[in-house]
């Protein structure tokens, strides 16, 4: 009996945090397809009619001549670009890290990890400062370069490069006539895939959602990243914004354009974590737990 | 023979050389945006627009500024409730869920660590629906618990703190709840069985087995999140937005060094408070590096 009584509360515990986790999305995924009016009456997890997530959609790109069009692409430059910078700087730093034995060594690990470890925002009024002084704000690189600084990429290929790759194997390939390129190009690039693959997700994901950075060093709304034009888009609404002239009709953003504009933004993100969900919570752990 | 051991030494020469090539590409990245900028905010922090000394007079002048002290309180507060929430919340769920069949635990952990999805901007406004009556599908929670009938009142100033706090753990519990249960799972099923044949019941086991040895990754969080907490932005950021101006600009640090710098381009003033929340975030991760023992440095 006691028993049973301990496993219905337990149960009951992670369903009240499931619903506190799961629930928030739902709506928002169900609220682009209501009208502003029926977001209020209706009840909040019912579905309304894809003629107003149509609606919805063509007021959002409507928005300021297509501007939202160009926030995802925004975003999906910086993030991309970052991250392919992030793939060919860090994975071969982590390798030398964990093969060579030149002197600095130790220190420029043991920067890459204070760097890591530290809260990335804390840079970013710093970066600000530095770019300012040397005046490469506002340009799109003042985005892309800081975002391709991931020392997390370098320490995560350090671990595996130092834990998991034999070195037998690398005598073996430079035995065979194999350079230290060719070596690193052939043997350790194609093991180290489920990395380079986490390495990805994570540099990704943490570009796409950055929001500070490329507040602080961005002027033109055109340049934004979707995050920032988020921002942008909120201060247009109504609903959270009285003072927008005309009560939005103006702009046409209510409350269900507000919710649609979210979720897209969150679409990447979204379909990355589905593909990587069994190989990211399992490298997470490893990651986490071999050091 | 002498040509092949000469040939040996020949080659181990450059090979040492060229692990340093691998991470030649890496060392601009890190001085550029890690370490230049950490010593130009410090060069800006204690010199004035001329570029001469002027000892702490930045840092006596920001800490004068009357938005100054209300701005760490706020983080303060703020980062004491999202500390103790985590804690509570983050290991109990976690303890919860290690146990469990395996399948049932893995959905619970994918649906709990799916908001981390919705990082950045788009989880506050997401809030900012769940906490507008009009809308909100816990209108009846507004009502009861926050005592809200208007939005106005739900971002009233009192309750900021509370509220980024449960954004903060809206998106990253998830996450902290998945490394939780990974370090459980290093507690070597042997001693688990061990306990149990001595008459442990699953709470003891949970308490007095698995938190002593996830400890250290206890700890581990806490510090991480405390640095990130005083790094807040992006929440008081967008919430002033949709506030018409009742929540200030200034409610964060981080936002007050901003606001420095762009609205008054204070650059040493803005440096000051920036050098301020370094040192908090440097501190923590020197801390967690140096003495957690979680990090590899070396073999």
């Amino acid at each position: 009996m006691k028993i049973v009584v301990a496993r219905g509360v337990r149960l009951l515990v992670l369903v009240a945090f499931a619903l506190f986790f799961f629930a928030p999305i739902v709506w928002l995924l169900l609220a682009p397809t209501k009208s502003d009016q029926a977001l209020v009456t209706h009840s909040p997890f019912s579905f309304g009619s894809f003629h107003n997530l149509a609606r919805a959609w063509d007021n959002l790109d409507s928005f300021s001549s297509h501007i939202f069009r160009k926030w995802i692409e925004n975003s999906l430059i910086y993030a991309t670009a970052a991250t392919a910078i992030v793939l060919v700087t860090a994975i071969p730093a982590g390798y030398g890290l964990a093969i060579g034995k030149f002197p600095g060594r130790r220190l420029l690990l043991t920067l890459t990890l204070i760097v890591m470890v530290m809260p990335a925002a804390a840079l970013v009024l710093p970066i600000f400062l530095e770019l300012n002084a040397l005046h490469l704000l506002g340009g799109m690189m003042s985005v892309i370069l800081p975002f391709s600084f991931y020392p997390f990429g370098v320490y995560v290929a350090y671990i595996y490069y130092s834990t998991a790759l034999p070195t037998e194997l690398l005598e073996a390939a430079r035995l065979d006539g194999c350079g230290e390129w060719a070596t690193f190009r052939h043997i350790a690039v194609p093991l180290a895939k489920p990395v380079i693959a986490l390495v990805m997700f994570f540099s990704f994901v943490a570009d796409w959602t950055n929001f500070f950075l490329p507040y602080a060093v961005l002027g033109d709304s055109k340049q934004y990243p979707i995050q920032v034009g988020l921002s942008d888009l909120l201060s247009s609404t109504p609903s959270f914004n009285p003072a927008v002239g005309g009560g939005g009709q103006s702009v046409n953003i209510f409350r269900p354009e507000l919710a649609l504009a979210a979720v897209i933004a969150v679409i990447p993100i979204a379909l990355l974590f589905m593909v990587s969900q069994r190989a990211l919570v399992r490298g997470l752990v490893g990651g986490a737990v071999k050091a | 023979m002498s040509s092949a051991r000469s040939r040996v030494t020949h080659k181990r020469g450059p090979r040492r050389a060229q692990g340093l090539t691998f991470v030649l590409p890496y060392l601009p990245l890190l001085l550029l945006f890690g370490l230049i900028p950490m010593g130009y905010a410090l060069k800006l922090a204690f010199t004035n627009d001329k570029g001469h000394w002027v000892g702490f007079r930045n840092f006596t002048k920001t800490f004068s500024d009357y938005r100054f002290k209300p701005a760490f309180e706020h983080i303060l507060v703020y980062t004491t409730v999202w500390l103790a929430g985590l804690v509570i919340f983050v290991v109990g769920l976690a303890l919860l869920l290690h146990g469990r069949a395996s399948r049932t635990s893995s959905t619970f952990r994918f649906l709990f660590y799916l908001p981390g999805a919705l990082a950045g901007a788009s989880s506050v406004l997401l809030w900012l629906f769940m906490l507008d009556p009009a809308v909100s599908p816990g209108a009846f929670l507004l009502h009861h618990v926050l005592g809200s009938d208007l939005f106005v009142k739900s971002i009233a100033p009192g309750k900021l703190p509370y509220i980024f706090a449960m954004i903060a753990f809206w998106t990253g519990a998830g996450g902290w709840i998945v490394v939780m249960y990974g370090a459980m799972n290093t507690i070597p099923a042997e001693l688990e069985e061990a306990a149990r044949i001595d008459g442990a019941g699953a709470l003891t086991i949970a308490l007095r087995l698995k938190l002593p040895l996830i400890r250290k990754w206890i700890a581990y969080m806490l510090i991480l999140s405390f640095a990130t907490g005083t790094q807040l932005f992006v929440e008081p950021q967008l919430v002033n937005e949709a506030s018409l101006g009742m929540v200030p600009d200034t409610w964060s640090s981080n936002q007050l060094a901003y606001q420095v710098a762009f609205r008054y381009g204070d650059f040493n003033g803005a440096a000051a408070i920036s050098v301020d929340l370094l040192v908090i975030g440097l501190a923590a991760a020197v801390l967690v590096v140096t003495r957690s023992g979680l990090f590899r440095k070396d073999e």
